[in-house]
């Protein structure tokens, strides 16, 4: 029993990677089509072959042109466009930097999944476990802070290599959010990992499932959904979630690369599949906050019932229940990109200043109380006022 | 420990992860140097010029930037060592304190919590009041009164012989 643990695992690992790389450009055409619904426009509807227009009218609502696939198909166009467009580099740019920042843009999201537990551990036979993570490392969440923060990098070195002024203001602008909206994360992190009583997101997840007194205050149960974070840290899960937009450079905290005021930001001198890489991190860098979110706050791969499918004895009902989770992880983390897409036309970019006020005034110090409140109400229960307990205690030494 | 009984090494999860970044630089760097392969390269001078609204860039880029931002990576740097040392603290911190009625060590560490929380909160409190952290330094908004007396006085200085003139 060795080498087939390896295969396993090497497929686990290709299927985490090749799903997350597959569905990216589907997200971007979600994402205009998503921006048309809001807008009340149709949106990309010409590139397929002959049928309907959208999902409504695949299922007989909304008959208009029939278009099959209407729109279905404007990935593959963008991924081939990306492919065959020349790429230009300026003729002053710091030609190494340029050439690497889109792999900092790409690279560093992608490792952040290696300790995102995508599912539960399927027992295949008696001993052979199959983790549907890439690797479970003790250090967990310090890990994917550890990589998040370098994808700062490729933000800064394309603003910077390009020469030219508004990616370079772009640039600087990315490096000084990102690290000021990082300082937050890390503070609300802090809370949950004094919640959870563990850095690893696989014990996370678990704890969330088994539910118990995760914040000290009430005892839940861990067959319904009362033992998710989102539930005993609610202060912490909105600020998470602002500082995902904000880390992710999603309106409203695109400063970064604003269209309206500095053309395209860090990636204005970028065309090809450089400017692709950098969209496809950015896309990257969504799902894995969305991973991280679904992680921490929304139980993960839990979901009501798992226990009692899970009780089965039979191996098919088993990896049955190991399927239901995954879908319901990605439905959970999809669901943050869709409500990143849903507040990109709901509000209003911040102003500079705004945006360092709600970062440096307003998440630190509230996720600085948070911490000291979850600290507090983890404080050993009260003794009851008829009990002395040190009385055994003091007996025992006296006696000795 | 893993099901055969065998020591889980940390060790081999770092194997995969580094895997994981391998296949992501060859898959990655794959894609890049496909598209070099299929995409069409001729460069002309006009192409390659800096974009700035369509004009002729001036100068370089690579000029001096708002302070500002430095001192805000400063700021960053300070905090992120300070919490990177509460992370232990937080990791154990229910292991002391929950399903225990002993007070003391949990009184000590949620003590040392405090404090350290405090000096953050200190560093916060001091940077905010000498307004590094406002971008726009604050200035004194004139009041309706002020300006209808600036008013005044702007008129009064006005000599009559211009006036007419």
């Amino acid at each position: 029993m060795g080498w087939e643990l390896y295969v396993l695992k090497a497929v686990a690992v290709l299927l985490i990677f090749g799903g997350v790389l597959s569905v990216v450009p589907f997200l971007v055409f979600f994402e205009r089509k998503i921006s048309a619904f809001i807008q009340d426009r149709v949106g990309p509807n010409r590139v397929g072959l002959a049928g309907p227009d959208s999902l409504l009218e695949a299922f007989g609502f909304r008959k208009g042109t029939r278009r099959v696939l209407g729109g279905w198909l404007q990935p593959l166009a963008d991924v081939i466009k990306l492919f065959t467009k020349e790429a230009l580099i300026p003729a002053h740019a710091d030609r190494p930097l340029y050439l690497l920042a889109p792999l900092f843009a790409v690279l560093p999201p992608l490792l952040a999944f290696v300790v995102i537990p995508v599912g539960q551990d399927i027992v295949v036979s008696s001993g052979v476990l199959v983790k549907l993570q890439v690797a479970d490392l003790h250090v967990g969440i310090l890990f994917v802070l550890a990589v998040a923060s370098l994808s700062a990098y490729g933000l800064a070195f394309g603003g910077w290599a390009s020469n030219s002024k508004f990616p370079l203001l772009g640039g600087v602008r990315a490096m000084a959010q990102m690290v000021s909206y990082e300082v937050g994360m890390v503070l609300v992190i802090l809370a949950l990992v004094m919640s959870y009583d563990s850095v690893s997101l696989r014990d996370m997840v678990s704890r969330q499932a088994a539910g118990g007194t995760l914040l000290g205050i009430w005892d839940c149960d861990g067959d319904w959904i009362w033992g998710w974070g989102l539930f005993h840290q609610p202060l912490a899960f909105v600020l998470f979630a602002i500082c995902a937009l904000a880390e992710n450079n999603r309106l409203p905290f695109d400063l970064p690369e604003c269209e309206s005021e500095l053309v395209g930001g860090y990636h204005t001198e970028y065309s090809s599949m450089g400017f692709g890489m950098f969209f496809q991190g950015e896309y990257i860098a969504m799902m894995a906050m969305g991973g991280l979110l679904a992680t921490m706050f929304l139980g993960g791969w839990h979901y009501p019932g798992y226990a009692w499918l899970n009780a089965s004895d039979s191996l098919l009902v088993h990896l049955l229940a190991a399927l239901i989770g995954l879908a319901v992880f990605g439905v959970k983390m999809l669901g943050f990109v869709f409500f990143a897409m849903w507040v990109r036309w709901t509000l209003p970019r911040f102003r500079w200043d705004q945006l360092m006020r709600v970062g440096w005034k307003g998440i630190i110090p509230l996720a600085l109380a948070n911490l000291v409140l979850t600290a507090a109400l983890n404080l050993p229960a009260p003794a009851p006022a008829h009990e002395k307990p040190d009385r055994n205690l003091t007996a025992v030494t006296r006696d000795r | 420990m893993d099901p055969q009984g065998r020591p889980n090494l940390e060790i081999a999860e770092y194997g995969t992860a580094l895997f994981l970044l391998l296949l992501a630089v060859a898959v990655v760097g794959g894609l890049l140097v496909l598209s070099r392969l299929v995409r069409p390269h001729n460069p002309t001078r006009e192409k390659q010029i800096t974009y700035e609204c369509g004009e002729d860039p001036l100068g370089s880029a690579w000029l001096r930037f708002n302070i500002r931002f430095y001192v805000v990576a400063l700021v960053f740097v300070l905090f992120d060592v300070e919490m990177v040392l509460i992370y232990p603290v937080a990791a154990i911190f229910r292991s002391l304190t929950v399903g225990t009625r002993d007070w003391g060590p949990a009184l000590v560490v949620f003590g040392e919590l405090l404090f350290f929380v405090a000096v953050l909160f200190l560093g916060l409190v001091y940077v905010w009041r000498k307004g590094d952290l406002g971008w726009i330094r604050s200035f004194r908004v004139p009041t309706e009164q002020g300006l209808r007396s600036w008013k005044r006085t702007a008129a009064a200085s006005v000599a009559p012989g211009e006036k007419a003139g």
